[in-house]
């Protein structure tokens, strides 16, 4: 029986041509695969962009922070734009201690990040 | 009888599925000893970096060898109550001096958890064990804000959890 993860990842395609991941729960060493098989096959749609929405994420360490800077260099190599939308203060400190926030498009919510 | 040397002594196996576990467990005492929630998920954040840490590099994986986990309250005269935690392990002993976060400015994946550890608590040392393993120990103080976080995050220490009174002496 596989390992219960307390992380759900979900994958939307929109009629815009972009592609809206949606995670919810904790994302450290043992759910950060959950969400990278979730993105890679993401990036497989060849969308438009892809967003990132980390509203429903209270926690993430470094290996969701690693996901996410794989995410980018998919994003620079494939001209996929990529942005993070909707995350939590505590999860906005841990990208400033390790200084991330600064080399990712972070837009408050999803329509923000929807916003032409 | 044996001497009481921590609140909290936590043998947990090296498997992932436990972390979840334990960085609540770590999170609640924390909460109890007093430390504002921004602090207590970044001590939890620590302890959960360093644990897997030891289950992705000093046990490469394998999923059943020992982690010991030490939680104990402070208190200096001075600077007043916080938390000592030890973390330790079986693992493949490495040099101390050679345990580094990786530079900022390279951004790629991995490498930040040291990083974080060291920037999130008071004060990180990793030592060799006697015999075999790594032992790390943090400290945090109340005093200590948590990092990173703005004015609306609520990091200001709540009062310590009420001590039950002391147990009537034995006759």
């Amino acid at each position: 029986m596989p390992d219960p993860t307390p992380i759900a990842v979900t994958l939307k395609q929109l009629p815009s041509g972009q592609v809206v991941v949606s995670a919810k729960g904790d994302i450290g060493y043992h759910e950060a695969p959950t969400l990278r098989n979730v993105i890679r096959e993401a990036y497989d749609k060849k969308p438009k962009g892809l967003i990132v929405e980390l509203s429903g994420v209270d926690y993430m360490a470094t290996p969701g922070l690693a996901t996410l800077v794989e995410a980018l260099q998919i994003s620079k190599k494939s001209q996929i734009p990529l942005t993070l939308a909707g995350m939590t203060e505590r999860v906005r400190a841990v990208f400033e201690i390790a200084r991330l926030h600064t080399v990712f498009r972070i837009v408050p919510d999803l329509d923000a990040a929807l916003a032409p | 009888m044996t001497p009481v040397t921590a609140d909290l002594r936590l043998q947990v196996v090296s498997n992932p599925r436990y972390l979840c576990a334990i960085r609540e467990l770590v999170a609640v005492s924390a909460r109890q000893l007093g430390f504002a929630e921004a602090q207590c998920s970044q001590i939890a954040l620590a302890v959960d970096e360093a644990v897997s840490n030891i289950i992705k590099h000093g046990y490469a994986g394998v999923a059943d060898r020992p982690i010991w986990i030490e939680l104990t309250p402070t208190q200096d005269a001075a600077r007043g109550p916080g938390v000592r935690i030890v973390i330790e392990d079986e693992a493949r002993q490495v040099d101390p001096g050679e345990i580094k976060g990786r530079d900022l400015d390279d951004v790629r994946p991995g490498g930040l958890g040291v990083h974080i550890i060291r920037e999130v608590m008071d004060n990180a040392v990793y030592e060799r064990r006697d015999h075999a393993g790594m032992r790390l120990t943090l400290t945090k103080l109340l005093s200590s804000p948590a990092k990173a976080c703005d004015a609306a995050c609520n990091c200001v220490p709540h009062q310590p959890a009420p001590q039950p009174p002391p147990p009537p002496p034995s006759t």
